[in-house]
């Protein structure tokens, strides 16, 4: 068994944006239910020793949590190399200035447009301005920043935009990946998968950027897996290098395990120490290794490469979480994400798709 | 990658951390989105980024040290430090400017 390297703490699901993609489980964590202060600290602590080098503060939005300057001081004490996943929604320069002498080591703001109408329309609240506020804050105390841009259908044709406020911000990295499809973007999924059209017309502007750009921005582009033949090695493996621990102290493989509640027990690291959960917790050991393949991937010579490929988008669009990732072309379900491209390509992009499912529970107009 | 040149004087983005860790008793460098374990003679090239030495003062350096010729293990294992996107060139960052 290797030892893990990043942990994702998610330190609150409260968030201020309500993206329809949003990678968070349907059910959150109350405020109350959130791992104290103290709490975390122990967390890392264990996380440490076991061997994790990368701490993602994530959410929600993690400035909601009034302690995290607290927390950042405290992770880098334990050594770890400290990245803040942030909407930039509360970022004051009081604030980022106490981040930055804490020792926070980088800042990722999402952005979800090019330009405001449309990014605060995606995000459900008025959130854009503020947003590159938070960037040029970042930036100006010296930070690295990297953007981080959910690409769908109806943002990817304004790449080129999204690529020169990337410029604009001096952004040290930016990421383009076009969305995952679980959770609430899978609910999402006709409204945000986009053509083969799009795809073709976002690929040569992000090649030209990097080469013009090359040595100022790192260009990180994700293309929709449902456009690939094989899957992406998700998380790099199951159990293998990554671990996310959720705001009440829930031990995942990967942000979106939370589904596997009906099938394994979840530990938590309130009941259990984090070496104990990540050696043997059962849901851990389900999917780790070949051991549990079935074919085509047991016999795939793929398999050391892409581990089968991603469990959650197996369980939620096979049924079968011991499926072979259905984006796979030797998967025999493949024919469920065809029909899904397909769907795609046939109706027109952008703004005539189907109408997002925001993420609050009553509709409710931009405030 | 073949294009380091032995002129150019490779430092650490300012995003990259190069760091000891007691847990795998390594030198380990951290960036964003990924973490490296370094063996002894990564750790040894590593140390020596700093934006003035140039590629070819390492490997003087390090051949001196381990007394044999070590340009290629340098230039290798530099390569693949800035296809990662960890290093810079000091030289190249000024002819771009
Ligand atoms: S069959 Fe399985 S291991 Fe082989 S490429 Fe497909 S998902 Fe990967």
């Amino acid at each position: 068994m290797l030892d893990p390297v990043g942990l994702l703490a998610e330190l609150t699901h409260r968030c201020p944006l309500h993206c329809p993609y949003c990678s968070n489980p349907l059910a959150l964590v109350d405020v109350g239910d959130e791992l104290t202060r103290d709490e975390w600290v122990r967390v890392w602590s264990e996380a440490r020793a076991l061997g994790v080098l990368q701490l993602h503060l994530s959410g929600g939005e993690p400035l909601q949590r009034p302690d995290l300057t607290s927390l950042v001081g405290e992770a880098r004490s334990l050594g770890f190399y400290t990245n803040l996943i942030t909407s930039g929604i509360g970022l004051t320069p009081v604030l980022a200035e106490r981040l930055r002498a804490a020792g926070l080591d980088h800042v990722q703001i999402s952005l979800q447009a090019a330009d405001r109408e449309r990014s605060d329309r995606i995000a459900g609240t008025r959130s854009y301005d503020a947003k590159l506020a938070a960037a040029r804050l970042v930036k100006a105390l010296g930070f690295p920043l990297t953007l981080n841009v959910v690409l769908h259908r109806q943002n990817i044709d304004d790449i080129a935009a999204l690529l020169a406020v990337a410029e604009e911000l001096a952004a040290d990295r930016l990421e383009l990946a076009n969305t995952q499809y679980y959770g609430w973007a899978l609910r999402n999924r006709a409204a945000l998968l986009p053509t083969r059209a799009q795809l073709e017309r976002a690929e040569p502007l992000v090649q030209a950027a990097r080469e013009r750009l090359a040595e100022r921005m790192e260009i990180i582009y994700v293309v929709p897996d449902y456009y690939e033949d094989y899957p992406k090695p998700c998380m790099g493996g199951w159990g293998r290098r990554q671990l996310t621990v959720t705001p009440n102290g829930d031990v995942l493989p990967c942000p979106a395990a939370s589904q596997f509640g009906a099938t394994f027990p979840i530990d938590n690291v309130r009941r259990r120490p984090l070496d104990s959960i990540w050696r043997e917790s059962a849901l851990f050991d389900a999917f780790r290794g070949a051991a549990w393949m079935r074919e085509p991937c047991r016999s795939c010579p793929r398999r050391e490469v892409d581990f089968g490929g991603c469990r959650c988008q197996a369980l939620q669009v096979t049924g079968d979480a011991w499926a072979t990732d259905p984006v796979c072309r030797l998967s025999p379900q493949r024919a469920l994400i065809d029909a899904a491209v397909r769907t795609a390509n046939a109706a027109p992009a952008a703004d005539s798709a189907p109408a997002l499912a925001y993420r609050w529970s009553a509709p409710r107009a931009l405030d | 990658m073949s294009g380091i040149r032995p002129a150019a004087r490779p430092r650490f983005r300012p995003f990259v951390r190069l760091q000891w860790d007691p847990v795998r008793g390594k030198q380990v460098l951290l960036a964003p989105e990924g973490a490296l374990v370094l063996n002894e003679t990564g750790a040894a090239i590593a140390a020596l980024c700093n934006g003035e030495r140039s590629v070819a003062d390492i490997a003087e350096e390090l051949g001196r040290r381990y007394e044999r010729p070590v340009d290629q293990d340098v230039a290798t294992f530099l390569g693949r430090l800035a296809a990662r996107r960890l290093l810079e060139f000091a030289e190249e960052q000024a002819g771009n400017a």
